[in-house]
């Protein structure tokens, strides 16, 4: 019996070898198309960052804010994707959200949330599904354009949620290992109508207020959707990096304990051949 | 003027207090940042001078010009540079900021240089046909003919 218990571990050896040979090509093979397509996303946020620093100017050099003490509707906007092997993506924006909504809950103010990526729908949706407004999907799989974030900022916009300020939570992208959760404010017309410093704004038509203030909400989402997907490329491309050299760990030791194995069996039944036990 | 400014708007104006206008307390340079969503076409540069076309007309932008929000309509924008030199985009919509600090934010949904646009050639493409259309009914600066679809 103790013959029978080496050979089947020699295959179950064997056939664990095999299947994590196989898992690591998979990891490897991920980790090469997540660095492509981190590449393009990187090249294509330099632009988007301009252009989304330029959307959120106003609100910086104007110091907009929402009058305090009044009971405000809020909005987030939580940005991610739909696809996993990711690291701590999308764990950290729902993370984020979590938080937000507790600080505001308690202050009583009213909030809900837009998510951006089924993921980031899965997380949330276990806890705080009474706080989710809308649901995007599809997102992750190609690069995110600005039609993509003017499709959200339309449905968001005819939901008829009148918020008076929120904000967009996303991971800002700073190195290939490393990102952020950060977020963008967003706010909506009359509070930027009648916050301070408007004043110094000559000449402002409500109309023109209203197509400004859409075009800036499609911006700061387009903005989000791009770092977003950048942090998620290099996390994925890390974690896949990661899982591959696990992955040729496991393989070393496992190699390593085939061939004593293996060495075992054939040490056994030589001892058994020349003791003349086999026979029994 | 004054009381049609006021009858155009239905809906809550901002309230503004009108006097004297202050000096200019804006910087004497102009940061000028024109982006699209996928391409910068200056950042932080400093220009003489930048013509818009919005919804409510066309603007001479200066440093040191009143802050303002506009919303663009199709059209072409111009940007004098320092060196006297003067560059042309076709823009499809967006927004243009100027604010307090002399610092222009001008964010076109879309945006190309003229001379990448080849007018003669019938497209399919709806703004490069809307770049015609827009010409030819503007009558600024060349004269072509709407291509048919």
């Amino acid at each position: 019996s103790g013959q029978v218990r080496n050979m089947a571990t020699l295959k179950d050896i064997t056939i664990r070898l095999k299947s994590i040979k196989n898992i690591q090509k998979i990891t490897k093979s991920m980790k090469m198309v997540a660095a492509a397509k981190y590449a393009r996303a990187e090249r294509q946020l330099k632009p988007a960052r301009v252009y989304g620093n330029g959307a959120v100017a106003l609100y910086e050099k104007a110091e907009i804010k929402a009058p305090e003490g009044v009971a405000n509707k809020h909005l987030l906007i939580g940005v991610s994707s739909d696809r996993g092997l990711c690291g701590a993506v999308h764990s950290n924006v729902a993370k984020a959200i979590k938080a937000k909504i507790a600080t505001l809950t308690g202050e009583g103010k009213e909030v809900m949330v837009v998510n951006v990526g089924d993921k980031l729908r899965n997380i949330l949706q276990r806890t705080h599904s009474n706080y989710l407004l809308l649901s995007c999907k599809e997102v992750g799989r190609k690069p995110p354009t600005f039609t993509d974030a003017s499709i959200v900022a339309t449905e968001l916009l005819n939901m008829g949620y009148e918020f008076d300020q929120g904000a967009v939570i996303y991971n800002r992208f700073r190195s290939v290992i490393s990102y952020k959760t950060d977020e963008k404010p967003i706010f909506s017309i009359d509070t930027v109508a009648n916050s301070e410093n408007m004043g110094i704004y000559d000449d402002i038509d409500a109309d023109v207020l209203r197509n400004y203030q859409e075009f800036a909400l499609v911006n700061i989402i387009y903005f989000g959707l791009k770092e977003s997907t950048t942090s998620e490329q290099s996390a994925r491309m890390t974690a896949m990096d990661s899982a591959s050299k696990n992955a040729s760990e496991m393989i070393d030791k496992l190699t390593l304990t085939f061939n004593r194995t293996r060495q075992a069996v054939i040490t056994k039944e030589l001892i058994e051949i020349i003791s003349g036990a086999a026979a029994l | 003027m004054m009381a049609a400014r006021f009858l155009r708007c239905s809906l809550p104006v901002l309230r503004q207090a009108r006097c004297y206008a202050d000096a200019p307390s804006g910087s004497a340079q102009m940061s000028f940042t024109f982006a699209s969503p996928t391409q910068v076409y200056f950042k932080e540069a400093s220009v003489k001078q930048v013509d818009v076309p919005t919804l409510t007309g066309a603007f001479g932008i200066l440093p040191a010009h009143v802050p303002t929000l506009q919303v663009l309509r199709p059209g072409v924008v111009t940007v004098f540079n320092d060196d006297g030199s003067a560059a042309k985009f076709f823009v499809s919509s967006g927004s243009i900021t100027v604010n307090a600090d002399s610092s222009v934010q001008l964010l076109a949904e879309e945006a190309f240089p003229l001379d990448q646009l080849d007018v003669a050639v019938s497209t399919q493409h709806p703004l490069i046909d809307l770049f015609i259309i827009s010409m030819a009914t503007g009558g600024q600066l060349l004269s072509c003919r709407p291509q048919g679809g």
